[in-house]
């Protein structure tokens, strides 16, 4: 929370060494503005992302998490999005399970070259952050039946 | 060492005003010293000055610092900078950790103090919480083989091959079409002192022909490429020419009797013909020709073999296969090309509908003296001389619906045209532009030429080009459409021949031919060098560079230039003999593997083997390039990255998810 009350929502972003980080190096280099709320965690490839630092960041407190690599077909390791792709959708299954919905946890491309598109990525997801609200997810186990909430997220 | 022998230094880097002006500098160092194990943190108004890396090592010796932590810019500008002052002082350059509180924070937040300086105690958190499990790293020392591949025989690789072959080293230089040359062989004149393209293109095709440090390898495609920096294994594959190299003496008697006309859409861009045995121009390099098997009678029917039968030395060979051949090479230099924009995307200017629109290529062709009408200025019907030529500048360049970016040259080669319109047929010529860019050296002075030789220049982009007269001078002309932005009004011009200069285009194989070499290409499509300003030759990756148009439009002088500083580039590691490669590598603690075979699938480079007798699995150091997907997605989590440890990683998440908003750093405890 910010000094004023409104809510400020931490995203823990995770961004693959060759595209997604230059293009937000990019972003900065031409100053593209976006908000505060992205703290980002550079990692080689999508590909090395082990679900469970998804997890961990959002029990230390995250409000959600944004993972962005290359375009697929433009992984700089060939196909490690790939790989991303695949224990994303399954990461996101076992959440929703434990009440995280789904906009709490997304994966998005940018080339080296769409610092606009990663500015604009952390922009929306900031504003989807906001409308649900803080997650708070240290203190706030849910207690309804997981499966309830699965097919009242889907 | 144990967690409490630690000692971590923080640098926070005020860079002038691009930090500080929006980042409390001060504030971040003084609430960092508060962050597990720091012993000093300072801010500095430049660290990556001398004196800033100077206080690093100085610092190291006084108080004993084992890691170091810099929050500046990106890892991708100084992240070396810092490593180097580490080792400097004795350390080891892995034992330190960049915040990128620039362009990730300050440079995106600029009306946002408070959340920029709280988002960079965050970063600088994460580094300190990750560096204090950072280990000492050696980079891995590899061998550069001395051999280069140059793929490309325009101007920009023949230019990178010949720096590269008279400074002592072999060159493979791979070109697609049956003669290297380029784009620039098919040009008569070049801007802006209008000297004959052949006359000095074709001694540098002659000298990379018959130099003995170039193999060339013509009518040939890079089918596949493996290794890394200093040992590249790339597979070329030659298409069969069905002419025998060694026999063959390049006299010419069997494109003479060759009974098969075929229009030539490569080197007469359309305008001419060629036969089915061909070769593309005189000055070829080299001189054999080629069987174009999809047109040559014998190929379609089994019947004919006219060549063969009068070929004086016997070098035809109907039955040559491709040939795969693989080289190994220390180092890679792209110089592709481009493509000329199709005009034909744009139906309002008639091109391919209106028969005396032409693009510039084929303009190109018609003034060339070796060309279809032997240099004459004509119409299509191949013989009436125009009266008046109208020229459009920016053919999909500079207009959001095709290309956004200017194409360099055509503002250039425009002048050239108006130029040798003039000089040849005295028609009127008018040159419809939105803005002139005559930019280099001679340049502007060759602009001043054309405009006092006469040629009109309207200032307006040309909405259409049409055949509909609306009045009398109009009938049987083409009507040029366009709002004259100088005097505020629309204009028709009535002409009879448009020359319209289209853009510069990435070749169209572009993504599939980045992919291979493990080069991007940006949004317009072209290849992207590893700096814009700083390393325009170099790309991503490690012993791969750039030359020439594709990795963006440029005339001959800035493709010569590139190619060069290419070459440069290239022998510069030839003559390091060695490179050290990033330790960034995947390596399995085989007590612990249990042999499930799940890493050796994931990698993309099959640098994982199974090692049946021990039952367990191993990393190749050397194929492995330390992208972590076997790391995450080990069951038995026994495969460690180097430097992406899941320790590291981990302790970064922590860090960056400590209360920032306090006087100190709170760590979230997990309940």
């Amino acid at each position: 929370m910010s000094d004023n009350g409104t809510f400020e929502p931490v995203i823990v972003g995770f961004l693959c060494n060759w595209c997604s980080y230059r293009a937000a190096d990019l972003a900065g280099t031409s100053r593209m503005g976006y908000p505060a709320t992205l703290r980002d965690i550079r990692i080689m490839c999508t590909g090395r992302l082990d679900p469970t630092f998804v997890l961990r960041a959002l029990q230390k407190g995250a409000d959600a998490v944004l993972i962005m690599g290359c375009h697929p077909g433009q992984c700089h390791y060939q196909e490690g999005n790939y790989k991303a792709i695949r224990r994303f959708v399954l990461l996101r299954r076992t959440l929703r399970q434990m009440g995280i919905d789904d906009a709490r946890v997304q994966l998005h491309w940018a080339s080296a070259a769409e610092g606009v598109r990663f500015a604009q990525t952390v922009a929306r997801v900031t504003e989807e952050i906001k409308a649900l609200g803080p997650l708070d997810w240290p203190h706030n186990w849910p207690n309804e039946d997981p499966y309830a909430l699965q097919e009242a997220n889907s | 060492m144990s967690e409490q022998e630690k000692r971590v230094g923080v640098y926070v880097c005020h860079c002038g005003h691009n930090i500080a002006g929006t980042v409390d500098v001060e504030h971040v160092a003084e609430w960092s010293q508060h962050l597990p194990n720091v012993v000093i943190s300072r801010d500095n108004k430049f660290m990556c000055a001398s004196t800033g890396q100077e206080q690093i090592e100085e610092d190291i010796k006084e108080f004993g610092l084992t890691h170091v932590v810099v929050a500046s810019c990106s890892p991708h500008m100084h992240e070396k900078t810092f490593r180097n002052a580490c080792a400097r002082a004795g350390m080891n350059p892995y034992l330190f950790e960049m915040a990128n509180i620039r362009e990730h924070a300050s440079w995106v937040h600029p009306n946002d103090r408070d959340g920029a300086t709280n988002k960079a105690k965050a970063l600088v958190s994460a580094a300190v919480h990750r560096v204090i499990h950072h280990e000492p790293l050696e980079p891995m020392q590899v061998k550069i083989r001395p051999e280069t591949l140059v793929v490309g025989g325009g101007i920009a690789g023949i230019q990178a091959a010949l720096e590269i072959a008279d400074a002592g080293y072999h060159v493979y230089l791979v070109e697609r079409e049956p003669s290297i040359g380029g784009h620039m062989a098919m040009f008569d004149k070049t801007f802006p002192t209008l000297d004959c393209s052949a006359c000095i293109l074709t001694p540098k095709m002659f000298d990379a022909g018959a130099h003995p440090n170039i193999t060339l390898l013509t009518y040939s495609e890079v089918e596949k490429v493996d290794g890394y920096v200093g040992n590249f294994t790339v597979r070329v594959r030659k298409r069969a020419r069905m002419v025998d190299e060694d026999l063959c003496t390049g006299c010419g008697s069997c494109w003479d009797k060759c009974p098969i006309k075929v229009v030539d859409d490569v080197f007469e861009a359309g305008m001419g013909y060629r036969k089915a045995i061909y070769r593309p121009f005189p000055q070829a390099v080299p001189k054999y020709p080629v069987i174009d098997v999809e047109n040559c009678t014998y190929f379609k029917t089994g019947k004919c073999r006219m060549c063969e039968k009068v070929c004086p030395t016997e070098a035809i060979r109907f039955d040559m296969e491709d040939q795969y051949v693989d080289l190994e090479v220390g180092n890679v230099i792209l110089a592709t090309g481009y493509k000329l924009f199709d005009c034909r995307r744009i139906p309002n200017y008639g091109y391919g509908r209106l028969e005396n629109v032409f693009s510039s290529l084929e303009f190109e062709r018609l003034t060339n003296a070796a060309g279809p009408t032997e240099g004459k200025v004509v119409l299509r019907d191949g013989e009436t001389v125009p009266e008046s030529v109208a020229i459009i500048h920016c053919v999909g360049s500079r207009d959001k619906n095709y290309n956004e970016h200017c194409s360099a040259i055509c503002c250039m080669s425009s002048l050239k045209f108006a130029h040798l319109v003039m000089e040849k047929t005295g028609a009127q010529v008018y040159n419809f532009y939105i803005d002139m860019r005559p930019i280099s050296k001679g340049y502007e002075e060759f602009y001043h030429r054309i405009l006092s030789e006469g040629t009109t220049f309207i200032r307006g982009k040309v909405s259409e080009i049409t055949d509909a007269a609306h009045a009398p001078d109009e009938e049987g002309k083409l009507i040029v459409v366009a709002e004259d932005t100088l005097i505020g009004k629309q204009r028709r011009v009535p002409v009879d021949m448009v020359i319209l200069a289209a853009g510069l285009e990435p070749r169209a194989d572009s993504q599939a031919v980045g992919y291979m070499f493990g080069v991007g290409c940006g949004d317009t499509g072209f290849f992207t060098e590893r700096h814009p300003k700083l390393d325009p030759v170099a790309t991503a990756t490690e012993g791969v560079f750039i030359a020439g148009a594709c990795q963006g439009a440029k005339d001959i002088p800035d493709s010569v230039a590139q190619g060069a500083a290419a070459a440069a580039r290239v022998l510069g590691t030839i003559s390091r003999r060695e490179v050290a490669l990033e330790p960034v590598r995947a390596s399995i603690d085989e007590s612990r593997c249990s042999g499930c075979r799940i890493c050796n699938n994931m990698c993309p480079y099959n640098a994982i083997d199974f090692i049946e007798a021990e039952g367990v699995s191993r990393v190749n150091p050397a194929l492995c390039k330390g992208c972590g997907t076997c790391v995450a997605a080990c069951p038995s989590q026994v495969i460690t990255g180097a430097h992406f440890t899941f320790d590291q990683l981990m302790a970064e998440i922590d860090g960056i998810l400590v209360d920032v908003t306090g006087e100190m750093p709170l760590v979230t405890e997990v309940i």
